[in-house]
């Protein structure tokens, strides 16, 4: 929301007697009763015209998020503190210095916060130029989890911006530097699972194998399974690897890979053992559950490699 | 249990093929289909990933009558997986109880394995290659009884054709 717009509806609500501020919203019937009860008419003026500004500001972040849900492409930042110093987040603080950062930079750039009950922090940049105000269609939103040093970043058409939001960011969280963490997708939940680590580990546990009645078609009985145990094999390995829950829904991912060429020693490709240094790709709808599928499709050896399980525990 | 012999005509009437390959649906499909193909005899169908098989089993074993070996051209392990396992077959097979079924030919644009592997096989092992979108209803069902006929001539059903001049019928016809 416009900065000059709040600042207008803020002054106005302000104007308004006290006793009628809850009538007067009441008979707007935009805001739902519970949110009526969350605003204290008791305190002060000015604190209830905030509370207001901040409920039109959360109207904003909820059509964003109502029209784009999925449609943005997240990517994971992760910042470094130079020392061991554990710093108590404040938050009126990080906001401060995050819009002096920016606004310092940038003349026409409107940044509006919106904080969550899991600890995260939304922030939204409409970017503008010296001579174009901040254009509110094409906005950038950034993740902070404050107890943690991940920040998810959906930056939209603006790349040149980003080197500046990074700035801001670390300067106003009090750390040293920021950098990229090669995963993305357009699932910013499922994104928090993986760096948090928060979807299902498999822990080692004795189920016992429920008897259970084999109806078989007759026509089965004649299609005999060698590799019975061996498939069952696969499948614990996989399970101790992946989890049994759904996979987090990634679907960008990427990392640097030093390694030497193998060949055939008589060939004399090589002779000097120079490691190569590569950058290795993945892309897939559903890059967690393709790697999942790997061994029991049969396209590959349980337990998968590690290349390509790193992505379950970076 | 029976001995299986190349050129034993006194068949066993239960039939016992085995399909090797790292594609366990495919293989489950191919072997529905062959089931739902009329035939006068009786037949098991064994699916295994490679060879060789589990020890378990050895007792249950009476006759191997044909092999086909699966092969998707789009998996190089497919490929390797096969290579494998003809490594565990003895040489009598090769006089016409095994044959490779090549899947995955219809999308050229995901091929990993090269047209020059699979001639390879062929020529090595003399056996024919049979190449086959199984994914494909029409064509399971097609293979499905190619590999019936092919059964019944390798168990003896034929009077007067044996495996393995089927099989050099099928290989001097693949070279045109």
């Amino acid at each position: 929301m416009d900065e000059i717009v709040a600042e207008y509806i803020r002054r106005t609500v302000l104007k308004i007697p006290r006793d009628q501020i809850r009538t007067m919203l009441q008979q707007w019937g935009f805001l739902s009763e519970a949110q009526l009860q969350a605003i204290n008419f008791c305190q002060i003026k000015d604190s209830i015209s905030q509370d207001v500004v901040q409920l039109c500001e959360q109207f904003l972040f909820f059509l964003d998020n109502y029209i784009y849900s999925n449609k943005r492409l997240w990517s994971v930042y992760q910042m470094n503190k130079r020392g061991e110093e554990t710093d108590f987040f404040d938050l009126t603080d990080f906001k401060k210095k995050f819009k002096r950062r920016l606004q310092s930079a940038l003349t026409n750039v409107t940044i509006n916060f919106r904080e969550y009950e899991d600890n995260a922090i939304w922030i939204r940049i409409a970017w503008g130029t010296p001579y174009t105000k901040p254009n509110q269609y094409k906005t950038s939103y950034v993740v902070y989890h404050s107890q943690t040093p991940y920040v998810f970043i959906s930056v939209s058409v603006l790349k040149s911006n980003l080197p500046l939001l990074c700035q801001a960011l670390v300067a106003a969280s009090n750390y040293h530097d920021i950098r990229e963490m090669e995963l993305r997708s357009h699932y910013l939940n499922s994104l928090k699972d993986i760096v948090f680590k928060s979807y299902s580990q498999n822990f080692q546990s004795y189920y016992p194998k429920p008897l259970q009645e084999r109806n078989v078609a007759p026509e089965n009985l004649m299609i005999i399974q060698e590799n019975k145990n061996e498939k069952e094999r696969i499948k614990r390995v996989n399970s101790e690897v992946f989890g049994d829950g759904p996979q987090p829904k990634l679907e960008f991912a990427q990392y640097k890979l030093e390694t030497i060429f193998k060949s055939d020693p008589q060939m004399n490709v090589l002779n000097r053992k120079v490691p190569f240094r590569c950058l290795v790709k993945f892309s897939s709808p559903h890059l967690l559950e393709s790697l999942k599928s790997l061994a029991p499709e049969g396209m590959a050896d349980a337990p998968v490699s590690p290349l390509l399980t790193c992505f379950v525990n970076p | 249990a029976g001995i299986s012999r190349i050129f034993d005509k006194v068949p066993l009437s239960l039939l016992q093929t085995y399909l090797v390959g790292s594609d366990e649906g495919l293989q489950q499909q191919l072997a529905e289909a062959i089931l739902r193909e009329k035939k006068s005899f009786r037949i098991n169908i064994h699916l295994a990933t490679s060879l060789p098989l589990p020890s378990e089993r050895d007792h249950l074993r009476p006759r191997i009558d044909l092999i086909a070996f699966m092969i998707d051209i789009k998996s190089k392990y497919s490929l390797r997986n096969v290579e494998a396992s003809l490594a565990y077959v003895d040489a009598s097979f090769f006089l016409g109880k095994v044959c490779f079924l090549v899947t995955g030919v219809g999308r050229m644009k995901y091929c990993s394995v090269e047209m020059s592997a699979i001639c390879k096989l062929r020529e090595v092992y003399s056996s024919p290659v049979l190449f086959c979108e199984l994914e494909l209803e029409g064509i399971r069902v097609a293979t499905a009884q190619r590999l019936l006929r092919m059964l019944e001539i390798c168990a003896g059903f034929i009077p007067g054709v044996s495996a393995l001049y089927f099989g050099s019928l099928m290989s001097s016809s693949a070279n045109y």
